[in-house]
């Protein structure tokens, strides 16, 4: 056999490995690699494919639950929801694409996520986009909100997958490198299940999907694991073909066709083409079955010509999977892919394990051509080094934490912090199709979560429905990475619960800085740990995530931003549970009790621009009870009709903005006013105290008791009526004001400055 | 005995399990029907639904209405045939040439996801049979080229014959006369943009389409008796 090697020249610097990696790869095959070897390892051992330096803390998180089928590790979580159905979830980023090159970057970032979902055999039916865009002073921020929204919009609708929620955050943090992450959930039968893994030998690799061209070429090394430079010295720009061109269409017969294949059990193994194409999708298929495989990187279908080896390894092209089939079903194979207008080529055969009992990757030059690489298959997969990099706290902790908001001045007029606070997303969602499949109970924007019943083409619905939120707070994650994303799971579980969801899984996308900073390292050891706490005392088991790191521009890092979504179940959808709002006449209870505390307020971030200060304590068992408690009081004594009307007639968790802020949101929603009194001061009206849901109700004793007697202090704290948000001594606005104001932040700024450009 | 309804299915498609889904709710018997086929089988209807077919590359339709089955469409059209296109299915049917217009991008140049209300302007089509004038409905609309535009003949023309069945009360795309849904002469191949079926239920917001599709089925039931 004739290997071609290449000397240790120090290409591997520009490919994104060290010396030392380039060393340990010499040490696995005793030898130096070729150059498709060498690119191979490039791309599986970085960062955004290995987590290197993450995943000696991962471990910390709780994994497990009675629903859990499929835990982290695989595509996606896969969990039981009953009636033999089973939901898969999964969440990613695509920061770094979408800063180059917005559009494409969020429409390929849907694109991904998707293939994740239904390589496991689910149908996607529903995507959340958590994005965070510097403010929209910035022209650059305008320009990449405005692309992104575009690309979810465009990949998205076309694809035909309903975005059903969200969230949006304009902070100046996320000025040079904005975060787009994408949710997406599927369902599926719970015996459908299929795994990536290449399994029988002789069985044959099957790439289905688009041609493989020269775009994404190290889109998960160069760019997805490497800090930005300073801003306009072009080095964004000279990063642009390393991000992947999507094609919606090609993706929406990819579908329909890998759910016939599977549907008809034709398929042992399948898995998607994402970061590091073809490389990470033979080795990962091949190290899950234990076995080797032989690839012909000649029979791969191209979309120019000239492409080398390693081009071909490497392409991040989109709408690609690899199929593992069994020669007899190969016919059959072809016959659904040819129906669905979608290429099918056979690339590779799985093959035993070498002698020594390591199952090799091997690519040639056609089937009995020239090796050009050789290695075992579980090197590339799971090999990579792991980093236990260096942690520190920032030095000026504690100082940070003394100098508190809650000494600032109280504002002149809480009536216009409050409105500098409101928005009205709706120009993000109305562009996004968030209807499709009949199963949008709650839309976005309608309440805490969104409420979709559990139903698909081809999977009747037996009554239940999924409540789904995605959340972050990076105002509360720089103050305390760890009680900050505790609260944020917390947060994210009650949102469910106002939706009348039990939470039943967790996915985390965890985006932080530069991790050779240790200060970073410690915001993410931090962030873990919360997370892990919360989780555990909630019982809600994380069944997957992604880690994006070198989230930084001009040596900055951005505040760490995990972003949590919670999938909660829902058993019976009889009579819908309340939205946000309220009813004329109502009392408002608030659930739980306010801390008059303002650090990581979105009052003190946005306002005052001041970012320091202290949480508000989180107690995760007083919380759980009132998680329980919420699901209850919606699911069972949910309102309905006028004559006969129920516990809760609407439903509001208390969060980002604080008091101030769900009361307006309320008032909006309902299109009617409230007088509140009791309200001390500035401290209460924008705390973001954790552990607390506005409920409006008819029968405000008996809720009380009904909270009293769940362990969950309740208060009446005013009444629904009017066209004015009142807080006696404190707000005094009119509906309108509040309706201008939601609408001028956001979509306001954006067409006056598109009309002045 | 119930209606059988044929659902095309382009490639790209993405409406035709809701549409089934709607029009069984109200007992008929609807099927999907895949574009590469040339028959309609025993039809009573045809819907051609809503989606991307060919990714709308072209223009939306553009490519769809050279499939196979719009042969079989267009001659069942001719025998009197109830048609109705919902969104991507009206665009394909106006680039097939059997509606009158064509639908443009949307005057904001945004895509556009809302429930819109809207008002019957005409009976006189197989979807607004029996469905009074100024009956309004809560539609959802979801699409970025809808902007329904005609020359100034065809439109004095289609106004006269009542072959404008379907106006927005507040225009979302910029539609000439905040046109919504429009019928052939003979009022039996018509198409809109809002979409019926995702009106199908009070649970998802509004049950208004069934009100449109209870009027397909009942004009299937005049025309086979």
């Amino acid at each position: 056999m004739t290997i071609r090697r290449i000397p240790p020249d120090g290409t591997h610097r520009s490919l994104g490995l060290t010396d030392d990696e380039y060393g340990e790869i010499v040490g696995v095959l005793g030898r130096p690699p070729t150059d498709v070897e060498l690119a191979m390892y490039s791309v599986m051992w970085s960062e955004h494919c290995s987590y290197k330096s993450s995943r000696v803390h991962l471990g910390r998180l709780p994994t497990e639950g009675r629903r859990v089928i499929v835990g982290p590790g695989e595509n996606a979580g896969v969990v039981d929801v009953g009636d033999g159905i089973a939901v898969a979830v999964r969440i990613e980023s695509h920061n770094h694409p979408s800063a180059i090159e917005p559009y494409q970057g969020a429409a390929t970032g849907v694109g991904g996520i998707l293939r994740d979902i239904f390589t496991m055999g689910a149908r996607p039916i529903a995507l959340m986009d958590p994005l965070f865009i510097g403010s929209l002073d910035d022209a650059r921020s305008r320009y990449i909100l405005d692309g992104v929204v575009r690309g979810i919009s465009g990949y998205g609708n076309s694809v035909g997958v309903p975005t059903v929620g969200g969230q949006i955050t304009l902070d100046p943090t996320y000025k040079g490198n904005p975060l787009v992450n994408v949710f997406c959930l599927g369902l599926m039968h719970a015996d459908h299940l299929v795994l990536g893994r290449a399994t029988g030998v002789g069985n044959l690799a099957v790439l289905l999907g688009s041609r493989t061209g020269r775009d994404g070429i190290g889109g998960v090394s160069v760019l997805a694991s490497a800090a930005f430079g300073e801003a306009g010295s072009g080095s964004e720009a000279a990063k642009r073909p390393s991000v992947q061109v999507g094609d919606p269409y090609e993706e929406k017969r990819l579908i329909e066709a890998c759910l016939q294949l599977l549907d008809e059990h034709l398929v042992v193994g399948i898995q998607d083409l994402g970061g590091a194409g073809l490389a990470c999708a033979t080795s990962e298929t091949a190290a899950r079955g234990g076995l080797g495989m032989d690839v012909d990187v000649t029979a791969v279908a191209r979309r120019e010509p000239g492409m080398s080896a390693v081009e071909v390894m490497t392409s991040e092209s989109q709408e690609r999977m690899l199929a593992i089939v069994t020669p007899e079903a190969l016919a059959r194979v072809q016959a659904v892919c040819d129906r669905w207008e979608v290429r099918a080529t056979v690339v590779g055969r799985v093959r035993e394990r070498d002698e020594d009992g390591v199952g090799r990757l091997r690519i040639r030059d056609g089937f009995d051509g020239e090796v050009l690489a050789e290695v075992p298959a579980a090197s590339l997969a799971d090999d990579a080094p792991r980093y236990r990099r260096p942690i520190a706290a920032p030095t000026d902790l504690a100082e940070r934490r003394a100098f508190d908001p809650g000494l600032l001045a109280a504002p002149a007029d809480c009536g216009a912090d409050l409105l500098e606070l409101l928005v009205d997303p709706s120009w993000i969602y109305g562009q996004y199709d968030h209807q499709l499949f009949l199963n949008t109970v709650f839309a976005p924007g309608a309440a805490d979560a969104a409420l979709i019943k559990c139903a698909a083409p081809g999977i009747e619905w037996t009554g239940k429905a999924l409540a789904l939120s995605a959340d972050a707070n990076p105002g509360w994650c720089r103050i305390d990475p760890r009680l900050g994303t505790a609260a944020t799971v917390a947060e994210s579980a009650l949102n469910v619960a106002c939706a009348g969801g039990t939470p039943i899984a967790l996915v985390n996308c965890l985006n932080f800085g530069n991790p050779e900073h240790p200060e970073v390292m410690w915001q993410l050891s931090e962030a873990i740990d919360g997370m892990a706490e919360a989780c555990t005392a909630l019982g809600i088991p994380v069944v997957g995530g992604n880690v994006s790191l070198y989230n930084a521009s001009e040596g900055v890092d951005i505040d760490p931003t995990p972003v949590v979504a919670v999938v909660g179940l829902l058993d019976r959808l009889d009579r819908r549970p309340p939205a946000i709002g309220w009813v004329d006449g109502d009392e408002i209870v608030m659930l739980g009790r306010t801390v008059p505390v303002l650090g990581g307020s979105r009052w003190a971030r946005s306002v005052r621009h001041h970012v320091d200060g202290e949480l508000a304590p989180l107690d995760l068992s007083e919380h759980a009870r009132l998680v329980e408690l919420v699901a209850w009081l919606v699911a069972a004594e949910a309102g309905g009709e006028p004559e006969a009307p129920g516990l809760v007639s609407g439903i509001h968790d208390v969060s980002d903005g604080g008091l101030a802020v769900a009361l307006a949101e309320c008032a909006v929603a309902a299109g009617i006013g409230c007088m509140l009194r009791g309200v001390s001061s500035h401290l209460e009206l924008f705390s973001e105290s954790p552990s607390r849901v506005l409920v409006a109700t008819s029968r405000a004793p008996e809720l009380v008791r009904s909270a009293f007697a769940a362990g969950v202090e309740a208060s009446v704290i005013g009444s629904v009526g009017g066209d004015r948000l009142v807080v006696e001594g404190l707000v005094d606005l009119a509906l309108e004001d509040l309706l201008e104001a939601r609408q001028a932040n956001l979509s306001g700024v954006l067409e006056r400055r598109a009309a002045a450009s | 005995m119930s209606a059988t309804v044929a659902v095309v299915c382009f490639p790209g498609s993405n409406c035709e399990h809701d549409v089934v889904r709607a029009l069984g709710t109200l007992g008929a018997a609807a099927r999907v029907v895949w574009h590469g086929d040339d028959s309609l089988g025993d039809a009573d209807a045809v819907v051609l639904p809503g989606g991307f077919a060919h990714g709308d590359y072209l223009r939306p339709g553009a490519i769809a209405r050279f499939s196979p089955i719009m042969d079989a469409v267009r001659a069942f059209a001719l025998l009197g045939g109830p048609v109705v296109g919902i969104c991507n299915g009206f665009q394909v049917l106006t680039e097939a040439g059997m509606l009158p217009g064509a639908l443009r991008r949307n005057s904001g140049l945004r895509f556009v996801c809302r429930t819109a209300a809207c008002t019957v302007a005409s009976s006189s089509s197989v979807l607004t049979a029996g469905v009074p004038v100024g009956t309004r409905l809560a539609l959802p609309i979801n699409h970025g080229e809808g902007n329904y535009t005609c020359d100034a003949a065809t439109l004095a023309s289609m106004e006269e014959a009542g072959q404008v069945v379907l106006r927005y009360d507040e225009n979302p795309n910029g539609s000439v006369r905040s046109i919504a849904g429009v019928a052939n002469a003979a009022g039996n191949v018509v198409g809109l943009m809002p979409h019926p079926e995702r009106a199908s239920s009070a649970l998802i917001g509004s049950a208004d389409g069934q009100i449109l599709f209870g009027a397909l089925l009942g004009s299937v039931a005049v025309t086979t008796s």
